[in-house]
């Protein structure tokens, strides 16, 4: 029972990571339809950032919060110069300008900071947690960094009016322009937003998968799982797919024989398939009714 | 009366294709027009020219400053509310979420959530419904729905698409009673576009016919109404 639990809380724990990927995907797959391939590389960069600040000198919360703002604001960066021309051209312009952003990213950050595997702190340290043996200091605090975070976001797009704001631009963007709102600069702040969300993905993560130009690659499929299981049109669904992308790769890879470490992502990436087959939209996404 | 909008020479084109030949027409403060006309002769394309959602050229002057070149969401803040075929629905969302987006652009709070509680007076099956998803609720209330969500702007000029579209005879009696009583009261400038005609000419107190993207005729809509010739040629009742 003690293994299970110990399972179980560990995979809330990296679930809570998948969740603020899947989250990010799926804002930028709201606002403009494509899944953005480099989020994972974004968030790794921003992490490699925020390891040059401190090596720099700067204490670990000032480079978290120094690193957030840098992630929106390069988030915004990214939209306008290479995203809000492409709009109107067809999917395969936009999925090459992804891949070309994901390859440029990730020599960037090794020619920066070259390929070699590096230390990561984290400030919640690695000693059992409360002093149970089931889960360690830092695991706690990844799970509750992200539940604030997921929180902070609820009320923002719950009870403000830029939130409100940027859900009527994704969900019916002539009606928006209509009722006065920016739906390109509504855009430009949900790709600013993602990227800070993945940056405090790839921050928390770090320090488990350690610090390298490649660290997100594993990291981001369960991202894209956790989006597809719980509906890309579903914020809520996407946390809640990332959690059990977590839990359920966690618990695969101990109880089901001759998975291990090794073959989790397929048993992963299986179920999600299985989901796919039974509900296409996710378990919480709509179908979208197009009029053609 | 002065003069609120002044549309000159407006010719609108979808890629290639010219939809609008010339168009001139004007719209007085205070005053409920209608443009009528048949199946493709413009009408959705003059109303989408105005919050330049197609592209056009001409004058289209708005209270004496030209509306040409701005952006669809700055010419909101001239006080124009479009309320679009189809009615724009944000079907995901409340509906007072729907209310509350159609007031985005205003900054006095207290007022709009007193203009909230004024919609509610106006259609009361919004109230009953103010926490479902707007989605839900039937053409008609969805129809009240776009009405009550372009009013929240405190609109000068209110565009209306087609209102009477896919809804039972009934609900049009209902909706046109409250569009003349906003009009009477609220001292909103409406400019409606109709198929309709019949209606639309009770309602209305100037009218113009579009054929194939020109005005044809234009006058006082008793006038209009009681002209069995123009009646037969060009409105078909």
């Amino acid at each position: 029972m003690e293994l299970f639990t110990n399972q179980v809380l560990a995979g809330i724990a990296t679930g809570a990571i998948y969740a603020c990927m899947a989250l990010a995907v799926v804002m930028i797959y709201q606002a403009i339809d494509h899944l953005n391939f480099a989020q994972g590389e974004m968030a790794m960069f921003s992490t490699f950032i925020s390891w040059q600040l401190m090596q720099w000198g700067i204490p670990y919360w000032a480079a978290f919060v120094l690193t957030l703002a840098l992630s929106f604001v390069g988030g915004i960066a990214i939209e306008r110069i290479l995203f809000k021309p492409l709009a109107k051209a067809p999917i395969l312009t936009n999925v090459a300008g992804f891949i070309a952003l994901f390859a440029i990213i990730n020599s960037s950050a090794g020619l920066i900071w070259d390929f070699t595997i590096k230390q990561y702190p984290t400030p919640f340290g690695s000693a059992p947690f409360l002093g149970s043996q089931l889960i360690s200091t830092h695991q706690a605090g990844m799970i509750g960094v992200t539940v604030l975070l997921l929180l902070g976001l609820y009320f923002f797009f719950q009870y403000t009016k830029i939130g409100l704001a940027m859900r009527a631009a994704a969900s019916v963007p002539e009606s928006a322009r209509l009722v006065g709102i920016n739906t390109s600069w509504m855009i430009a702040l949900g790709w600013g937003m993602a990227s800070a969300i993945g940056s405090i993905a790839g921050m928390l993560i770090a320090p488990v998968v350690f610090l390298e130009p490649n660290m997100m690659g594993g990291v981001l499929i369960y991202g894209f799982a956790a989006a597809v299981l719980g509906g890309l049109t579903s914020p809520f669904g996407a946390v809640v797919g990332g959690f059990l992308v977590g839990v359920f790769e966690n618990l695969a890879g101990t109880y089901i024989p001759g998975v291990g470490n090794e073959l989790k992502l397929p048993i992963a990436l299986a179920l999600i398939i299985s989901v796919l087959v039974v509900k296409p939209a996710g378990l919480f996404g709509r179908h979208i009714v197009k009029r053609v | 009366m002065t003069t609120l909008l002044n549309v000159k020479d407006l010719r609108a084109y979808y890629g290639q294709v010219q939809a609008l030949h010339g168009l001139s027409f004007s719209l007085s403060e205070g005053s409920l027009t209608t443009l009528l006309g048949a199946n493709g002769a413009g009408k959705t394309t003059t109303l989408r020219a105005i919050c330049n959602m197609v592209r056009s050229t001409g004058g289209i002057e708005f209270d004496g400053k030209p509306l040409n070149h701005r952006s669809t969401e700055s010419i909101v803040r001239f006080g124009i509310a479009h309320v679009p075929q189809g009615r724009g629905t944000f079907t995901t969302m409340t509906v007072e979420e729907n209310l509350q987006l159609g007031a985005i652009t205003r900054k006095d709070n207290a007022g709009i959530i007193s203009d909230i509680e004024r919609m509610y007076a106006h259609f009361p099956v919004l109230k009953q419904r103010h926490t479902q998803q707007a989605g839900t609720l039937s053409g008609g209330e969805q129809q009240m729905l776009a009405v009550a969500r372009a009013l929240m702007l405190r609109p000068r000029l209110m565009l209306l698409d087609e209102p009477s579209f896919g809804l039972a005879p009934l609900v049009v009696r209902d909706l046109f009673r409250i569009l003349g009583k906003i009009n009477r009261e609220d001292k909103v400038s409406i400019l409606v576009v109709e198929q309709n005609a019949q209606l639309a000419l009770e309602l209305a107190d100037h009218a113009y016919v579009i054929e194939t993207g020109r005005i044809v005729m234009s006058g006082n809509a008793k006038d209009i109404a009681n002209n069995e010739e123009i009646r037969k040629s060009y409105l078909g009742y």
